[in-house]
């Protein structure tokens, strides 16, 4: 497939990782965080850490929308999923996550709920004029990627008058949450998870641009280099991390440059502006409350707020204490540090969200690469 | 047998059609034995009754439930018949009879039903196989989504035919006889929410007739397996956990359409798991491999055939993917759903 396969070419995977074992030191250690959950999959998927140097290893970041939110958020949606007049709708992985005493939206659909999956925010809309009798809800997770289509689909739906559809949101902020590991007791006062650099995020940066990675570079001399989601992206990204550490260098380097600039998408930044503010804070799995960290729909528009129609109670839900998943997340603890990894918690019964979406470390470690993972508990 | 009974343009199913009254034998003969017919049927008895077979009898059953009941490249009916043979092709059995249930579901269009049985006879015809006996049920309105339809079969194995996977050795060429994912990405394109466009038609086909050819080349064939619900990598991990053994593929050789390649990308889908209805996937001893893969290529069926991996001594139950781009992976077990009601 043209544009894809040159992505994922093997020769020239050779040929990049013969640099890499030449200019990586083995002397020293470089702990690189992938932000992104697409970053992971790609890595997992392809095989990328077997191309590594051993002195490169790869912390995996919260940058997994599913493996974020938090199971009070969930629970909200489920008590919206469970009103009669409701079809709530959303993305596939969501649907199977677990929230307070195991229940997901799922289990909520067996009992009778209206549950639905969908591929984007568009075919909400489509079943909302589709069901003028019904209330359609649908619920938006994500980061910046998946913010703008939220966007478009609710001012559509303000354009068009529809009284019958409306957004649960809970969009969050990739800067919001690279600052929040950097600020973390592990890596800020503790010291003990190292963080040398980061692969920026691949499709966020595409909307937010190359810019607001460049405080980070500063304040905290780490380098960024934003990465595309293909394998030979994220290869050619960690070569030029490398070249920077080596260096003594921290900028922002942007590997993405067939889709990222410095200023980013501006019409679906104005978009995003119009139709959403800033929450004072947010809930995140893994990070607790991260101060301005994701958006709310404006006041001008409670109309198509599903928090405002609907007012779902929000509870503080109670997490399984064994589980991981929040260290995980931080890059301060592997899937194979917690005691549930493979053993009760597998895809098929999910305890932690990092097992649900195939995005998630748990997922990809249990997924691609179990009999070493499972070698190395052992 | 006169169709004058039915107005197909207006009439539906009633739940009368399957109360057992005058409704029902009209049904039945107008439309089903129309379009069916065959000496067992037409006989009209609570059973078929078929001759002793020579061989050993094969016998299996699946139920369809596919959404939506019509598709790129076949329907429900067609299906229901290429399924069930392919599943008794698999033992190496040639086809001798079928029989369907069908559960209909109130206010069905009775044109849809027509067409439906009309494609299960041609499919039934085109493989040789006749439907030997049936039965209708109705359920009302909202109680089933159309139509399911059940149908079981019945095989003959010629002597000397063992294809089970308790043959398969360490060693063992892993062969595949076609494009992966043909049907499940067929299906997708039509799903509602999902719809898009693709000139990707299903695969379904009837196998047996690529199995007997198969057999004639290599005679000490393995074990055949067709890789339908959870695709290829369902398929392999079930022979890899049930036999103890782990099966190693090469990314670079499985074959994929680029449509097919297109639609999963769009939809985060792996073709390894999407489902096949006219696939086999074989085991043979390594020698006999390019003898084999020639011989499959040399029918219709088999065009696209090749050897995708081969059978290792273990991590027992592992399967594992060379990625193509230097690294490994393990092809696991799909969790949860990937598309639901795909057969």
């Amino acid at each position: 497939m043209k544009y894809v396969d040159e992505f994922r070419d093997g020769r020239l995977a050779k040929a990049v990782r013969a640099q890499l074992h030449a200019e990586a030191d083995p002397g020293r250690s470089y702990r690189l965080m992938e932000f992104c959950g697409g970053h992971t999959h790609a890595i997992f998927r392809y095989g990328v850490q077997d191309l590594l140097p051993a002195s490169v290893e790869m912390v995996h970041g919260p940058g997994c929308p599913v493996c974020v939110l938090p199971v009070s958020r969930l629970d909200m949606a489920i008590e919206i999923a469970e009103r009669t007049e409701v079809i709530l709708c959303s993305y596939g992985d969501m649907l199977r996550v677990p929230g307070s005493k195991r229940r997901s939206l799922l289990k909520a659909k067996a009992d009778g709920a209206d549950v639905r999956m969908v591929y984007s925010a568009a075919d909400a809309l489509a079943l909302a004029r589709a069901n003028p009798d019904r209330e359609v809800v649908f619920f938006a997770i994500g980061f910046e990627t998946t913010t703008p289509p939220t966007a478009v689909a609710l001012k559509r739906a303000v354009d068009e008058g529809l009284t019958n559809f409306s957004v649960f949101c809970n969009h969050v902020l990739t800067p919001a949450a690279i600052a929040s590991i950097l600020e973390s007791p592990e890596v800020r006062e503790i010291g003990t998870v190292g963080i040398d650099g980061f692969l920026g995020p691949a499709h966020v940066s595409v909307v937010i641009g190359s810019e607001p990675y460049e405080f980070f570079a500063e304040e905290y001399a780490k380098p960024v280099v934003i990465a595309g989601f293909e394998p030979l992206d994220v290869l050619q990204s960690i070569l030029m991390l490398v070249r920077q550490l080596n260096e003594g260098r921290a900028s922002v380097e942007n590997q993405y440059t067939r889709a990222v600039t410095r200023e980013g998408n501006l019409r679906a930044q104005a978009l995003v502006a119009e139709l959403f503010e800033l929450r004072k804070d947010f809930e995140w799995r893994g990070l607790g409350r991260v101060a301005y960290s994701a958006l709310r729909i404006k006041e001008h528009f409670a109309a198509f707020d599903a928090e405002a129609k609907f007012a779902p109670a929000e509870r503080k839900a109670r997490e399984n204490r064994e589980c991981k998943c929040p260290q995980i997340l931080r890059g301060a603890a592997k899937p194979h540090d917690c005691k549930l990894f493979g053993t009760v918690c597998v895809p098929e019964n999910p305890i932690g969200s990092c097992m649900v979406s195939a995005e998630g470390a748990c997922a990809a470690y249990w997924t691609y690469r179990r009999h070493e993972t499972m070698r190395r508990i052992a | 047998m006169s169709s004058a009974v039915f107005d197909f343009g207006a009439e539906r199913v009633e739940l009368a059609h399957g109360a057992g009254g005058r409704s029902m034998a009209d049904l039945i003969d107008g439309l089903f034995k129309r379009h069916l017919a065959n000496a067992w049927l037409d006989r009209g008895e609570d059973s078929a009754v078929l001759d002793r077979p020579r061989g050993r009898i094969a016998v299996t059953t699946d139920s369809y439930v596919i959404s939506p009941f019509v598709f790129p490249g076949g329907d429900i009916g067609s299906l229901a018949v290429h399924g069930t043979i392919n599943d008794l092709a698999m033992v190496g059995a040639r086809p001798r009879a079928l029989t369907a249930g069908f559960i209909l579901e109130e206010g069905l269009a009775l044109t849809d039903l027509d067409r439906i049985a009309a494609s299960m006879a041609a499919a039934a015809v085109g493989a040789g196989v006749a439907v030997v006996s049936g039965d209708t049920k109705v359920v009302e309105r909202g109680k089933g989504d159309g139509l399911f339809i059940t149908t079981t079969g019945l095989g003959e194995i010629a002597p000397g035919v063992e294809l089970a996977i308790d043959r398969i050795a360490v060693g063992d060429a892993v062969i595949v006889s076609g494009t992966l994912g043909d049907h499940g990405v067929a299906v997708m394109s039509r799903r509602a929410g999902i719809a898009f466009e693709t000139e990707i038609l299903s695969d379904s086909a009837p196998l047996h007739d690529l199995v007997a050819t198969m057999l004639e080349a290599v005679p000490d064939l393995r074990a055949l397996r067709d890789p339908t619900r959870g695709g290829v990598a369902a398929t392999l991990n079930e022979i890899a956990a049930a036999r103890g053994i782990a099966i190693e593929l090469q990314a670079d050789r499985l074959p994929v359409r680029e449509g097919v390649k297109g639609a999963c990308e769009l939809l985060g889908l792996d073709p390894l798991y999407v489902a096949n209805e006219g696939k086999l996937v074989a085991f043979c001893p390594p020698d006999a491999a390019d003898v084999l893969v020639a011989a499959m290529r040399a029918h219709p069926l088999g065009r696209d055939a090749c050897v995708m991996g081969s059978v290792m001594d273990g991590p027992p139950g592992l399967v594992e993917l060379e990625t193509g781009f230097g690294g490994r992976r393990v092809v696991d077990w799909l969790a949860g759903d990937q598309l639901p009601r795909i057969c």
